[in-house]
Parts: structure tokens; C-alpha cells; sequence
């Protein structure tokens, strides 16, 4: 019984990412270049080596953290398309820590800075969720606006004011060792804290009074008005922490793999995050595999460009594709799977 | 609603004073930064009047942005194969029009969440184009016009009749709209269906195809709008180069309760600030980093909807699907 069920729920994103890779093999062939040699070269270098996972791993700790930011406010009945701004803020913030602050011992710097990505990504989704809750302002629409504002702001932040000395390029001083996340064999450690967490999310969602109430704004608002919960303080609460997370999962890209903050390394990484989240059925524990495909994926993306002669924004259409896939009733139907349960249009101003 | 009526006029008036005022100073610029408001100004106008259309019949489009973007390209690299701007237009027109024709069939046949429709036509249209986008190609753009007659009065010829076509042809679809929208059977229907689809259908409007009929039509004035973005304005196509207009336009939307007239002063008021922002950066008056102007129209946006937000209520049945009664 629970198998089938199983069955019922993956279902429909695995064959959602199959028949996105069928479409993009004929879009690539229908460009003249060999789609079998592309994805070969697309999946061994992402985990047919051991740097070659080691690089998936790393590409795909933001990404489970994005995917996360997601979930949480899919799950309390918010798109939060915000998670780029969010998690581009909270890179900076830690990156700022990691150089600026000095004189601390690693076990109180590194989580230090960890925090202040943390902290300045919570603040970032909270300004829209206070928009939402005391306004009444599309989620949506205050999310993206944000994503622009943050992206110029930070693009000028690197670029003057706290540029490295010497430096044309827009890009902060390197990290002190003190603030740099440690690899545990070779593997990028936030990986593995990324799980963690993701499975802690989970935890709170099917165990906990907050994550059930969280649960009930998201499926029913008046409902959850009458049973006396409070709808503005768990959009507030879903912002901050789904914007916390995403500020976390820059932090560790700032700190355990770029080690500094540079705007154009972390483009795309929010919007990956819904495609993840949606392909994981706004499941907590559902994000990890798709994270780690889109990851690696992202991670080979320019080594099957020099193999195969395919230009590496096919993932981004082949992502795309897979969205449209997952979300479509089509697919669901077709498979008799259930489909995403997700009910999140509301209006402007209501 | 008569002290609001009072305070628009009273805005008007203000802005007919200053722009006078300045005219008196300096007739050449202030001509050109007001001219240039209108260029900046009119696809968010025409942007706005895809979600006018989308919404008055209860659908939630925020895959605008996807469609400007995707047909600005269609229309970029038609007209550059075919060396004809004519026929880059209609293609970014058709473009657009499919687009529409995509999220009506998402969000009407298969019913599935108006947003997530929206999101996965942004996306696609992000993914598509940057895959198969090739630089260095060049395309005929379509070449200013000048009125005859109507060019030579002052300031007037040239804020408003010394244009490339798709400024006219976006003008006068704008007004169009607008009658049709309130002055038609056509515009009553739709915006029937928009606030109550279980009466239009009732008194014999068959929602579902005045849904899928406003949604394809506003995906061509979107393929327009792309049109004009690449082929007019820009002259080039680049990755992201819509760079959130479609999303500035819902809120031009909101802001100008969806009235096409309310969109097109609120755009223009937008095109407006970025005008005079230029004008400023460009004879030195004041230095501000290019990061902050970028920023202006994306702040703007949100104070705008902060303010309006509350003050304003959308279709009543916008994003809701519609299910016909079983007899």
C-alpha cells in the first residue's frame, strides 16, 4: 500500500524530467549536434567521478536551500519567487562578515557569518511579507521587484563600496580562513548540513503545531482565521523563515565555495529553487534529488558544451521543460498520479 | 470619489504647469525629456493593457514579462532573416498571440494555478530564447515617422507626432480599448465574466470562449509591445532585456485600477521619471550611480502599490476557475 502510493506521488516528476530530456534531445538534434554524446558527457562529469560528484554536491547545497525557501511558503499558500534576492542578500551579508570581521576563532566566526547571511536574508523576505500581510500586495509582485532592486544594490555594493582594493571587477575581498566552511573529504560539508535541515523543515511540518498551522493558512485562510490562527503572522513567519534559509544558502555558497562575494555567481540559483520545490511536490524531503540532477546538471553544463558542441543554456530550457511537465495536470492524468495539491492564486489586493 | 476626481485633475494641472514652466526655459529638452517619457512610457502602457484584458475576464497573467520577452525575439530574428521590419512585427504579433493562446489553455482548459501558468510561460520563454539566441545578428528596425502637418506644431509635433509606428498603432489600440472595453457588448461581456462568470453565463456568454477570445487577443497586443521593445526601441535583443516590465506593468495595472486610461498615465508617469532621470544623468546635473537608476522603476513600483493597495478592488473573479453548472 504504501508502495503504491509512493509510486503515485514520484511518478509524475520522474516522468516529467524524462520526457524534458526527450524534448531538449530533439532540440538539440534538430541543432545539428549528437543529443546521446551531450547527455553523456552532461552525466558523467556530474557523477561519473568522484570530483565530479564532489562538484554536483556543491552546486546543489544552494540549490536544497532555495528549493526549501520554496517549499515553506508553497506550504503556507505563498509563491515566493523572492528566494533569488534572498539568497543573493544573504550571500553578501556572510561574505561581508567573512572578510571584514577580524580576529575570531573559526567555531565563532564561521557560524557568525553564517548568521548575518541568515539574518539579512530573513530581512529580505520579510519586507514582502509585511507587504503581503499589512498591504495586501501580491507576494509575487513585491518579490520580484525585490530581486531587481537587491541585484543593482548589491552589483554596487561589491562594485564601490566595499570592493577589493585594486579590483575593476565588482567583487568583495577574498574570506578569512576563519570564516571558510571546512570540506569533510573532499565534499563540500554544507551538503550535508543543507539534508539536515531539509529534513528538520519536514520534521516541523509534519510534527509541530507551527508548521501546522503554517499548513492550514496555506490550505484554507478563512478556515484558519476561524480556528483563531493568525494568517498575517504566519505569512510574516513563512517569509522570514524561507527568506532565512535562502540568505543561508548563500552564505554557504559565499563561504564554502566562492569565497567572496561576486554578483554574477549566483544568478538563477532562486529560480532554480521553484522548479526544485515543484518537482518535489512541495515536500521538504522531496527537494534533495531534484537539487542534486539540477546541480548537476549546472555543474556540467560548460564541460558538455566543449564535448558535444551544445550550448550549456539547454539546461535552462530542459529546467523549463520540466516545470511545465510537473505542473501540467497532463502528465498527472495520463499516469493517474495525484497531482500538486499547491493552491496559491490570490489577488492583488486582497 | 468626487475629492479623487479633484485631486487628478488638480494633478493634471500641476503637471501642465511645470512642463510649461520649463518649456518656457528650455523648449528643445523639455520637448525631448516628454517625447522620451512617452517612448519609455508606452510598452508598460501597452504591457498594462495585456493584464487589463487578461484580468477584466478573471485571468491572473503574470506571464507577461515571458511574452514581451519571447516575442521581442521572435520579432528581432524574423525581421532579421526576412531583412523586412514588416514582417519581424507580425511575427513578434503572432508570437505574442501564442503565448496568450498557451496560458488561456493552462489556466482555462486544463484549470491548472493562473500564477504557476504564468511562471511556467516566463520560464519557458527565458529557457527557449537563451538556448537558441545567437548574437551578432543585426535587424532592420522600423523608422520614425513624421505626421505631415501635425509634426510642425510646437512641442506638441514632437512629443506626440514624430514616432516610430508602433507608438501610433500602440496609442490608438490603447483608446480603442478603452471604448470597447466600456462601451461595447464585448467589453460588457467581458467584464461581466470578469466580476461574475455564473450570471454571464446565465444570460448566454459563453464564458470559456470570452476567455480563451481576451487572452489570445491581449497575447497580441503583448507580441506587440515585444515588437516595439526590440524592433523600435532597442534595436537589438538581448538575454532578460524586458528586464521586468511585464511585472511593472501589473502593477501599473493595479495602480490605474484597471482602467486602460488609468495604465496609460500611470505608465507615462513612469516613463516620465525615467525621462527626467536621463535627461539629469545626461547633462550632469546630478552623478548617480547607474545601479540606482536601474532601480528607480522597481522602488517605484512598490511604494505605487503600496499606496493603491486596499484603495482598489480587482475583478471579483480573477484567478478562480470556473466550473459550468451540470443541469
Amino acid at each position: 500500500m504504501a508502495g503504491k502510493k509512493f509510486s503515485r506521488t514520484w511518478l509524475t516528476p520522474v516522468v516529467a524530467v524524462l520526457v524534458a530530456f526527450a524534448i531538449g534531445a530533439l532540440l538539440i538534434y534538430i541543432q545539428g549536434a549528437d543529443p546521446l554524446k551531450a547527455y553523456q558527457s552532461l552525466f558523467s562529469h556530474a557523477f561519473g567521478s568522484w570530483s565530479g560528484i564532489a562538484k554536483t554536491l556543491g552546486k546543489a547545497t544552494p540549490l536544497v536551500l532555495s528549493g526549501l525557501a520554496v517549499t515553506i511558503g508553497l506550504r503556507a499558500g505563498l509563491f515566493n519567487i523572492g528566494v533569488q534576492g534572498q539568497l543573493v542578500t544573504g550571500a553578501f551579508a556572510a561574505a561581508w562578515a567573512g572578510y571584514f570581521i577580524h580576529g575570531l576563532p573559526i567555531y565563532i566566526h564561521l557560524p557568525l557569518a553564517l548568521i548575518f547571511g541568515i539574518t539579512f536574508g530573513a530581512g529580505v523576505g520579510l519586507i514582502a511579507g509585511a507587504l503581503k500581510a499589512y498591504r495586501g500586495i501580491h507576494e509575487v509582485i513585491t518579490t520580484i521587484m525585490l530581486n531587481s532592486i537587491i541585484l543593482a544594490l548589491v552589483d554596487y555594493l561589491a562594485g564601490h563600496v566595499f570592493q577589493e582594493p585594486g579590483q575593476i571587477l565588482a567583487r568583495t575581498p577574498h574570506i578569512l580562513p576563519s570564516a571558510t566552511i571546512p570540506k569533510i573529504f573532499s565534499l563540500p560539508s554544507g551538503f550535508f548540513f543543507a539534508i539536515l535541515l531539509a529534513y528538520g523543515v519536514w520534521w516541523v511540518f509534519q510534527r509541530t503545531t507551527s508548521g501546522f498551522r503554517l499548513e492550514t493558512v496555506g490550505r484554507n485562510k478563512s478556515a484558519a482565521w476561524y480556528a483563531g490562527i493568525s494568517v498575517k503572522r504566519a505569512v510574516l513567519i513563512a517569509m522570514a523563515v524561507g527568506g532565512g534559509i535562502a540568505g543561508l544558502g548563500g552564505g554557504i555558497e559565499s563561504l564554502g565555495v566562492i569565497g567572496r562575494f561576486e554578483p554574477t555567481f549566483n544568478t538563477g540559483l532562486g529560480f532554480d529553487g521553484i522548479t526544485i520545490a515543484l518537482l518535489g511536490r512541495a515536500n521538504p524531503l522531496g527537494v534533495i534529488p531534484g537539487a542534486i540532477l539540477i546541480g548537476g546538471m549546472r555543474g556540467a553544463a560548460a564541460s558538455m558544451q566543449f564535448d558535444a558542441g551544445v550550448a550549456p543554456e539547454i539546461v535552462d530550457l530542459i529546467l523549463a521543460l520540466v516545470l511545465f511537465c510537473v505542473t501540467a495536470p497532463f502528465l498527472a492524468k495520463w499516469l493517474k498520479s495525484t497531482e500538486v495539491g499547491a493552491k496559491i492564486t490570490s489577488g492583488w489586493g486582497n | 470619489m468626487k475629492k479623487l476626481l479633484s485631486f487628478k485633475w488638480l494633478l493634471t494641472l500641476l503637471l501642465v504647469a511645470i512642463t510649461g514652466y520649463f518649456y518656457s526655459k528650455d523648449g528643445v529638452i523639455t520637448s525631448s525629456v516628454v517625447s522620451t517619457a512617452l517612448i519609455f512610457g508606452l510598452p508598460l502602457a501597452l504591457a498594462a493593457m495585456v493584464g487589463i484584458m487578461c484580468e477584466r475576464t478573471g485571468i491572473v497573467n503574470i506571464g507577461i514579462e515571458g511574452t514581451l520577452l519571447f516575442s521581442a525575439f521572435v520579432g528581432f530574428f524574423t525581421a532579421s532573416a526576412t531583412d523586412s521590419d514588416f514582417y519581424g512585427v507580425v511575427a513578434a504579433v503572432i508570437a505574442g498571440t501564442a503565448s496568450g493562446v498557451l496560458l488561456a489553455f493552462m489556466s482555462i482548459s486544463w484549470k491548472m494555478d493562473q500564477i504557476i501558468a504564468g511562471t511556467i510561460i516566463n520560464i519557458l520563454a527565458t529557457g527557449l530564447t537563451s538556448f537558441l539566441y545567437k548574437q551578432g545578428h543585426t535587424a532592420p528596425t522600423t523608422s520614425q515617422i513624421d505626421i505631415p502637418w501635425l509634426s510642425q506644431i510646437p512641442f506638441f509635433g514632437q512629443v506626440l507626432f514624430m514616432h516610430g509606428p508602433i507608438v501610433y498603432i500602440g496609442l490608438v489600440l490603447i483608446f480603442v480599448l478603452y471604448i470597447a472595453l466600456f462601451h461595447t457588448a464585448w467589453g460588457l461581456r467581458s467584464r461581466a465574466v470578469g466580476e461574475h462568470p455564473g450570471s454571464a453565463d446565465t444570460a448566454g456568454v459563453s464564458v470559456f470562449k470570452l476567455r480563451y477570445l481576451n487572452v489570445s487577443i491581449a497575447g497580441a497586443v503583448g507580441g506587440l509591445a515585444g515588437a516595439y521593445l526590440s524592433l523600435e526601441l532597442v534595436g537589438s535583443w538581448d538575454r532578460g532585456f524586458t528586464a521586468g516590465k511585464g511585472f511593472t506593468a501589473l502593477a501599473l495595472m493595479i495602480f490605474g485600477r484597471w482602467n486602460p486610461m488609468g495604465a496609460l498615465a500611470a505608465a507615462m508617469f513612469f516613463g516620465l521619471t525615467q525621462a527626467i532621470t536621463n535627461q539629469l544623468m545626461f547633462s550632469q546635473i546630478v552623478k548617480i550611480p547607474d545601479q540606482f537608476v536601474n532601480m528607480l522603476p522597481y522602488i517605484l513600483t512598490i511604494v505605487v502599490l503600496a499606496i493603491s493597495a486596499g484603495k482598489v478592488r480587482p475583478p471579483a473573479a480573477e484567478g478562480q476557475q470556473y466550473e459550468k453548472e451540470q443541469a
